[in-house]
């Protein structure tokens, strides 16, 4: 009985350890982020370095602002097309489509999912890029061809968490609107998308996450150019984009500022955590506070 | 120490964070016999089952005062053993609750945590125990087969198998017919017959026909506290606390 | 002259809710379909046995299947332990307090990062500071890094979920804690573990960005797990962005998507298989 008690003690403390790991893990990479990033920023100076139009790494200059544009730029096109579209499938997916059709799109979304971002890159690269050439002319390496596969991309993330927010939605909302004799679109646009409207944010914001974060689709699409585009027919250089190209040949200087780079993204990514997480402390608040 | 009683409380009183469940509680129970708690929901008797194996431990806002003595000796002192006391207090749940594993492996589970090693001497316990609860004929040829795949009745007399194949020397039920019919419920009530002389049995149930169909003495519950010990050919025919009329006559609870 | 009734407009919509859904079918089907028909011609048993030649441009893919599975194989067996040992800690043993919430929001955290992130700290971190150099393992590290939070989180999940019954049956007769997790929880639980371990796995043998700094890029196989890599992802790239052969590229993506498949549709079969027999369905 005393060996019981003893193992049971190592079990519990064995695992309290690697539990904690995870703490371990994201503070050696934010640490080791910023330990190789700041020296960069020290000797370039933050506003130059956030501000700066011109990335010339035989000069030592270095300035990512283009490339802060870009990465929002593309994430922000890429919203616009994916969010009624992934909003639209969860809606149709929870209150229109049939049995059948759900056996059907339920898997879909899950491979859309599960394919690798070098294989959307690579159609991207293969299928998209010669279209946009052929169509509005130029390179066909652009904003446009990127926001397109970042947002079939980040469609099975906005769909599935959105989904789970309509469903998490009680029945009695939409029965009480259909008893007054609402239609279904009514319903939907009146009742069920309001309520579910937090949900649904968060679902945005972890879309954009993905969006932001995402390095091997845009590189082989993107143009990779360091300049702000004037439209979305021209190329463009995200913060992803920009460590990915230039690591493999990076050093002193160059090197420290490729990991500033990752600096400003992982400051975007966190910041975007942090609301994902208020919007979801906030959901629980209002909705023990009985309010929609 | 009454060698009649196997289980003794002295002034137990129970709590659930602030709310105070049982009350002052003084009570025996008596050696290889059946008791059932009667008392309407909420009066404590299922709280008072856990506390005789301890598993209220399992609720981090469970706290108790005062004694519970198994055979004089204080089940939740320090040097008690809760591995050893379950294997001796034996609990058969409200709803079956067979693990998702194979028949034989269910009987032999607790046989194996406690350190049996020997798989012949197993597979003669496992047998023993399911004829025992009176389950072996119906399920000799499938035994190797998954637990859940049972009826409700079945389900229920394999955890009573389980319990038993332990070698305890009480089992607690807690309300083991409520989640079924009444044919099962039938044999459930055979088994606790056939039991009775072995074992310590105390049943709790909401049904007062169960209650004198299978117990010899009945405690009756209210608000936390018993309101009456008594043989249960006494209780129910000639009540001697007037609040225990009131509830065997239907007028509340 | 036409009034626009809330009838039509539900109908409308109806078309539209219809159209969108078809769409992402569709989507799914242009990238699949595409890749199978440009790619099956490229596929042999020779292109998937054989070494490639002048950069890739001729030959095979084998010793790009064999670093995937070596990669994805390490990663997997560092991650697991760590996130189902994790889940279980923070399921069985934690209540709820700030270190448990620190670690909820660290995973989560670690979860959300871009794997570029990843690829800069693996770098950093395993190729330089422990001095890894390119390598398996330094590739292996920085997956299982990635891969943790999902095995974490699909795994605590689906510890929550095993009714609080069985372990009542199994405290009941007597079992310890660690009995009941061991024997009881993790048993039943286990569809749900090995499902996240496949996540992690499926988010491993894709992964891209974090190996192209970790992994080295050689086109040899691996022998021990300090010896530099190509897997398949990053092989795909290269050949797509150098224009070293567009046709191989095709084949080199339709294999990784079809072992993709495999892996997923074969756990799907084999959790569905052991659910059933534990169910006794």
């Amino acid at each position: 009985m005393d060996k019981n008690k003893i193992q049971e003690k190592i079990m519990e403390k064995t695992l309290l350890i690697i539990a904690l790991l995870s703490i371990l893990a994201i503070v050696l990479i934010i640490g080791f982020i910023f330990l190789e990033g700041f020296p960069a920023i020290q000797e370039i100076g933050f506003f130059q370095f956030m501000l700066g139009m011109d990335w010339s790494p035989k000069k030592d200059i270095f300035g990512v602002f283009p490339m802060i544009i870009g990465t929002l730029l593309t994430t922000i096109i890429a919203l616009i097309i994916a969010i009624p579209l992934s909003i639209g499938c969860a809606i149709f997916l929870t209150e229109y489509a049939p049995e059948n059709m759900k056996k059907i799109l339920k898997p879909t979304i899950q491979s859309l999912a599960g394919i690798p971002s070098v294989i959307y890159g690579f159609v991207g690269l293969v299928l998209l890029v010669p279209f946009l050439r052929s169509t509005f002319g130029g390179t066909g390496f652009n904003v446009l061809g990127a926001s397109i596969i970042l947002a079939i991309m980040i469609l099975p993330t906005i769909i599935s968490i959105s989904e789970d927010a309509l469903l998490a939605i009680p029945k009695s909302f939409t029965e009480a609107s259909y008893g007054l004799g609402a239609t279904k679109w009514q319903t939907i646009y009146k009742i069920l998308l309001p309520a579910a409207l937090p949900g649904l944010i968060t679902a945005i914001i972890l879309g954009m996450g993905r969006a932001i974060g995402e390095t091997m689709a845009v590189i082989m699409i993107a143009g990779n150019v360091v300049e702000i585009p004037g439209s979305i027919f021209e190329p463009v250089r995200t913060l992803t984009a920009n460590i990915a190209i230039e690591m493999g040949y990076a050093i002193n200087l160059h090197y420290n500022a490729l990991f500033a780079t990752g600096i400003i993204l992982l400051i975007i990514i966190m910041i975007l955590l942090v609301i994902a997480n208020y919007i979801e402390h906030k959901k629980k608040l209002s909705v023990g506070g009985g309010e929609l | 120490m009454n060698i009649e009683n196997v289980i003794e409380t002295k002034n137990l009183n129970t709590y659930f964070g602030d709310h105070h469940i049982l009350k002052d509680l003084n009570t025996q129970i008596p050696r290889n016999a059946v008791t059932a708690l009667i008392g309407p929901s909420g009066c404590g008797k299922s709280t008072f089952l856990r506390t005789l194996n301890r598993m209220n431990d399992l609720i981090p806002i469970f706290r108790k005062e005062g004694d519970i003595l198994l055979d004089g000796k204080d089940i939740y002192s320090k040097k008690t053993d809760i591995v050893e006391l379950r294997k001796r207090v034996g609990m058969v749940f409200q709803k079956a609750n067979p693990f998702p594993k194979s028949i034989y492996d269910n009987v032999a589970y607790g046989l194996r945590i406690h350190g049996e090693t020997d798989e012949n001497k197993i597979d003669k316990i496992v047998e023993k125990s399911l004829k025992a609860a009176a389950l072996w004929d119906e399920i000799e040829d499938k035994i190797h087969e998954s637990a859940l795949g049972l009826s409700g009745g079945q389900q229920q007399r394999l955890c009573i198998a389980r319990t038993i194949a332990v070698s305890p020397e009480i089992i607690l039920m807690d309300e083991p017919c409520s989640a079924l019919d009444p044919i099962s419920t039938t044999k459930i009530e055979d088994l606790i017959h056939k039991l009775k002389d072995k074992y310590t049995i105390i049943i709790v149930t909401h049904n007062m026909q169960q209650a004198t169909r299978v117990s010899k003495y009945t405690s009756f519950f209210l608000n936390g506290e018993i309101i009456e010990n008594n043989k249960t050919s006494k209780l129910f025919v000639d009540p001697e606390n007037k609040k225990t009329e009131d509830y065997i006559t239907g007028r509340f609870g | 002259m036409s009034i626009i009734t809330p009838k039509k407009t539900n109908d409308i919509a109806k078309s539209i809710f219809w159209l969108i859904g078809i769409i992402t079918i569709v989507i799914l089907i242009i990238i699949i379909g595409y890749i199978v028909v440009k790619g099956l011609p490229v596929i042999s048993l020779e292109f998937l046995l054989s070494s490639p030649k002048e950069s890739g441009a001729a030959g095979g893919i084998f010793p790009m299947i064999i670093s995937t599975i070596y990669v994805t194989f390490f990663a997997v067996l560092i991650a697991t332990p760590l996130g189902v040992g994790s889940a279980i800690y923070l399921t069985e043993y934690a209540g709820d307090n700030i270190v448990v919430r620190i670690i909820k929001f660290a995973s989560e955290a670690l979860a959300s990062l871009p794997s570029i992130i990843f690829g800069l700290f693996g770098l950093a971190f395993f190729v330089v500071f422990l001095n890894l150099g390119w390598c398996v393992l330094s590739a292996s590290l920085t997956l299982a890094l990635m891969a943790m939070p999902t095995i974490m989180r699909t795994a605590e999940n689906s510890i929550n979920a095993v009714p609080q019954s069985y372990k009542e049956g199994s405290y009941g007769m007597g079992a310890s804690k660690w009995q009941t997790i061991i024997n009881v929880t993790l048993p039943a639980a286990l569809p749900g573990i090995v499902t996240g371990i496949i996540l992690g796995m499926a988010r491993a043998i894709e992964e891209t960005a974090a190996i192209m700094y970790t992994v080295g890029a050689s086109i040899a196989a691996p022998i021990t797990i300090f010896d530099p890599a190509r897997p398949l992802p990053l092989h795909l790239y290269i050949l797509a962005t150098e224009g070293i052969s567009i046709d191989n590229a095709f084949g080199t993506a339709l294999v990784l998507i079809v072992i993709i498949l495999i892996i997923t549709i074969s756990t799907n079969v084999i959790v569905e298989r052991y659910q059933k027999k534990m169910m006794g369905e």
